[in-house]
């Protein structure tokens, strides 16, 4: 077990968070476009890797379907959405980079402990790329909340669904209709996220969701 | 060909949405939708008459076809109640014919998610009708598109999707936990075959994939302290709509997280997932029951009353056991029939007075008798008094209680008690008084309204012995 497939395997799983480590601390939006397509080519390649250690054509597609539209797509279409909204030179920062990194820390130390305890049955290879997975969704959530900007809100959660697709890829001889599914949900939410950007840009000239803030809870 | 009732209801709600989202003219698809949804309901019954075999990705047995029935009428009837409220919203320019037909079609593309969901016998294709839900009604919480609906429509679609993947994680864990024990491919997410086999799954991972189920699914039932998204969306989408998210949709996910408790239920190692539900259901009740005091608008306030019948039904079925058990299906199926029917009144009322600001309603009795009147008997029916059917779940939820761990009982009936206040606080201000806003007729059906009000009455007067013993059979299932 433990050969050349393994310790690929690992490797490309453990990038993956390193990755999302480096999304966690981008204040410019460009720059964190930029790192997403290279978390979802990360991700490309951990799944095509997946499909051929596991002899698993099908999951060949949710390779391709991460390489084509989370790598190339949809950072193509937010760069310009970004451009056109014309937040490119936006600088945004909730909390400090520290906090944020020593949280992330402790978030994957946590995920390692969990996973990796509660799995001491299952095979290595499905056990740190679970580990490694609930890292990558935890980090992504960690993104989600430290980010005001709706931009990169989307950006923290499709990082999330990656670290999902991780861990149905490393769950072996899983059905296909799981990641049909996921990669379904994730051209939906886009097209959501789409239609919201637009309509948030209609209503506020901005993507800053303080600005909206302002409108939250009780009226008057 | 024969008639197949479970393909009907699947495949009614979905060909609707497509044809109502061709069709013009907002007569028609008034009238289309309410006759599909009514289409679907009486499929939904015949399921009792002829009950298909499971497959490996559908499945009818008693525990889902109870709630397929309340869902699919409640479905029905909120389309009655809509084709006259969204009338009157296309009237006063707050909608435009585009988005109405827009609204249609994913009002039935919501019931297919959520009949699917049901009817789903396979965990992954349960999460996928699951986000489909959520994704329809983020749109139409969205629809009106102003500052409030698109923040409100944005954090939804946010906290929606986050609970979702935490449930997707779940599900990938439970499909771990069954591999080495059914084997490799369909079987391990297939749930008749899991609940067969669950007393060899790996008793650790069972449990951590619970706790993500719960988080995840948790947040979709609304529970405190994952229930941000539920007020703004009640408040600031159509009101139909949150007639079917209070009433059906919290169901659903509730329901999703019935079905993997059973399976932890089964293993005789794994956490009991009683306890875990007990305290997120009673947090959610005494913070929701507080959290009724502040409120200036009239929906926001169902809502948070919204979670906190939801944490008492979640409460009852953490407790387990089959008088809880029949206490949580009977709470469940009446809170869904009042608070529809309450949101029926307060569309109303809040058509009429051009407003949903507390403040500046009142007097409803003297302007609107009808109206007002139904609204004051949906609200006493919500809080809980005798002799409507919301008492007399109430009533088991806390006998039954007391007779196990009193201590919880008295938490449960202190949070009661203080929703109670809440709610007839503000129903006073309302219904009575000088009478406040402007003043017009209504021309709403009432039909809707007062057929839900009905059935709580009889359901609190008078059970027939039939449906008695048939949740009674529901609760044994659900252990």
């Amino acid at each position: 077990m433990r050969g050349l497939d393994f310790d690929i395997a690992h490797l490309l799983a453990g990038t993956l968070v390193l990755i999302s480590f480096l999304q966690l601390y981008q204040d410019r939006l460009y720059a964190l476009l930029n790192i997403f397509a290279l978390h979802a080519l990360v991700l490309a390649l951990s799944v095509a890797w997946q499909a051929f250690i596991q002899d698993a054509p099908h999951l060949y597609v949710t390779a391709v379907l991460a390489l084509v539209f989370k790598a190339i797509v949809i950072p193509v279409v937010l760069h310009r959405i970004i451009v056109k909204l014309g937040i490119h030179r936006e600088i945004e920062q909730v909390v400090g980079v520290g906090p944020v990194m020593l949280a992330g820390i402790g978030l994957v130390a946590l995920s390692m402990v969990v996973m990796l305890r509660v799995t001491q049955d299952a095979d290595p290879l499905a056990r740190e790329d679970l580990a490694f997975a609930l890292a990558v969704v935890l980090l992504g959530l960690l993104m989600m909340v430290t980010r005001r900007n709706a931009v990169s809100q989307v950006v923290g959660f499709m990082s999330l669904e990656n670290g999902l697709v991780l861990a149905a890829t490393g769950a072996k001889g899983m059905p296909l209709v799981v990641e049909i599914s996921i990669a379904f949900s994730i051209l939906i939410a886009f097209i959501v996220i789409g239609i919201f950007l637009f309509r948030i840009r209609e209503r506020f000239d901005t993507v800053d969701l303080q600005a909206l803030d302002r409108f939250r809870g009780e009226r008057r | 060909m024969r008639f197949d009732a479970l393909a009907a209801v699947l495949l009614i709600p979905l060909f609707a949405a497509a044809l109502l989202a061709l069709l013009p003219g907002y007569r028609i698809t008034a009238r289309l939708n309410v006759l599909a949804t009514l289409a679907t309901f009486v499929s939904a019954v015949s399921l009792f008459a002829a009950r298909p075999q499971p497959g490996p990705y559908l499945l009818v047995d008693d525990l889902n076809s109870t709630f397929i029935v309340l869902t699919t009428f409640v479905g029905f009837t909120t389309s009655v109640f809509s084709a006259s409220y969204i009338g009157h919203e296309l009237e006063n320019g707050k909608l435009t014919p585009t988005f109405v037909r827009f609204y249609h079609a994913m009002y039935q593309m919501l019931m297919f998610a959520m009949n699917l969901a049901l009817v789903a016998n396979n965990i992954g294709v349960m999460w996928v009708a699951i986000e489909l839900a959520t994704l329809t009604t983020v749109m139409m919480v969205g629809i009106y598109r102003t500052h409030e609906a698109l923040e409100a429509a944005w954090k939804y679609f946010i906290l929606g999707s986050v609970g979702i993947a935490l449930a997707l994680f779940g599900t990938i864990l439970i499909y771990m936990a069954a591999r080495p024990a059914v084997g490799e491919g369909l079987d391990a997410m297939v749930w008749t075959t899991l609940i067969k086999r669950a007393d060899a799954f790996d008793p650790a991972l069972l449990n951590v994939a619970f706790v993500f189920l719960l988080l995840g699914y948790g947040t979709k039932v609304g529970l405190a302290p994952l229930h941000a998204w539920l007020p703004d969306a009640h408040a600031e989408g159509p009101t139909p709509i949150s007639a079917v998210l209070s009433g059906l949709l919290l169901n659903v996910a509730l329901y999703a997280l019935l079905r993997f408790k059973m399976l932890l239920a089964v293993n005789p190692a794994a956490l009991a997932p009683g306890p875990l539900m007990v305290t997120l259901g009673l947090v959610s009740l005494v913070f929701a029951a507080f959290m009724l005091y502040r409120r200036r608008d009239i929906k926001r306030m169902f809502a948070y009353s919204s979670i906190e019948h939801m944490g008492i039904i979640t409460f009852a079925f953490g407790m387990g056991g089959p008088i809880a058990n029949f206490a949580g299906l009977l709470h469940m199926t009446m809170h869904s029939l009042t608070k529809s029917a309450i949101f029926f009144a307060v569309g109303h009322v809040a058509q009429i007075k051009g407003t949903q600001r507390i403040a500046d309603m009142g007097g409803l009795t003297e302007t609107n008798p009808v109206l007002g009147w139904g609204l004051i008997l949906g609200v006493i029916a919500i809080a809980g008094m005798p002799p409507l059917g919301i008492f007399m779940s109430e009533f088991l939820v806390v006998s039954s209680t007391f007779a196990r761990s009193p201590a919880l009982a008295l938490i449960l009936v202190f949070g009661l008690l203080v929703g109670i206040g809440g709610l007839f606080l503000r129903l006073n201000t309302i219904a009575f008084g000088e009478p406040r806003g402007p003043v017009a007729t209504s021309n709403a059906s009432y039909l809707p309204l007062f057929s839900h009000l009905a059935l709580v009455l009889m359901a609190g007067i008078y059970m027939p012995q039939a449906l008695v013993a048939w949740f009674q059979s529901v609760a044994k299932l659900l252990g």
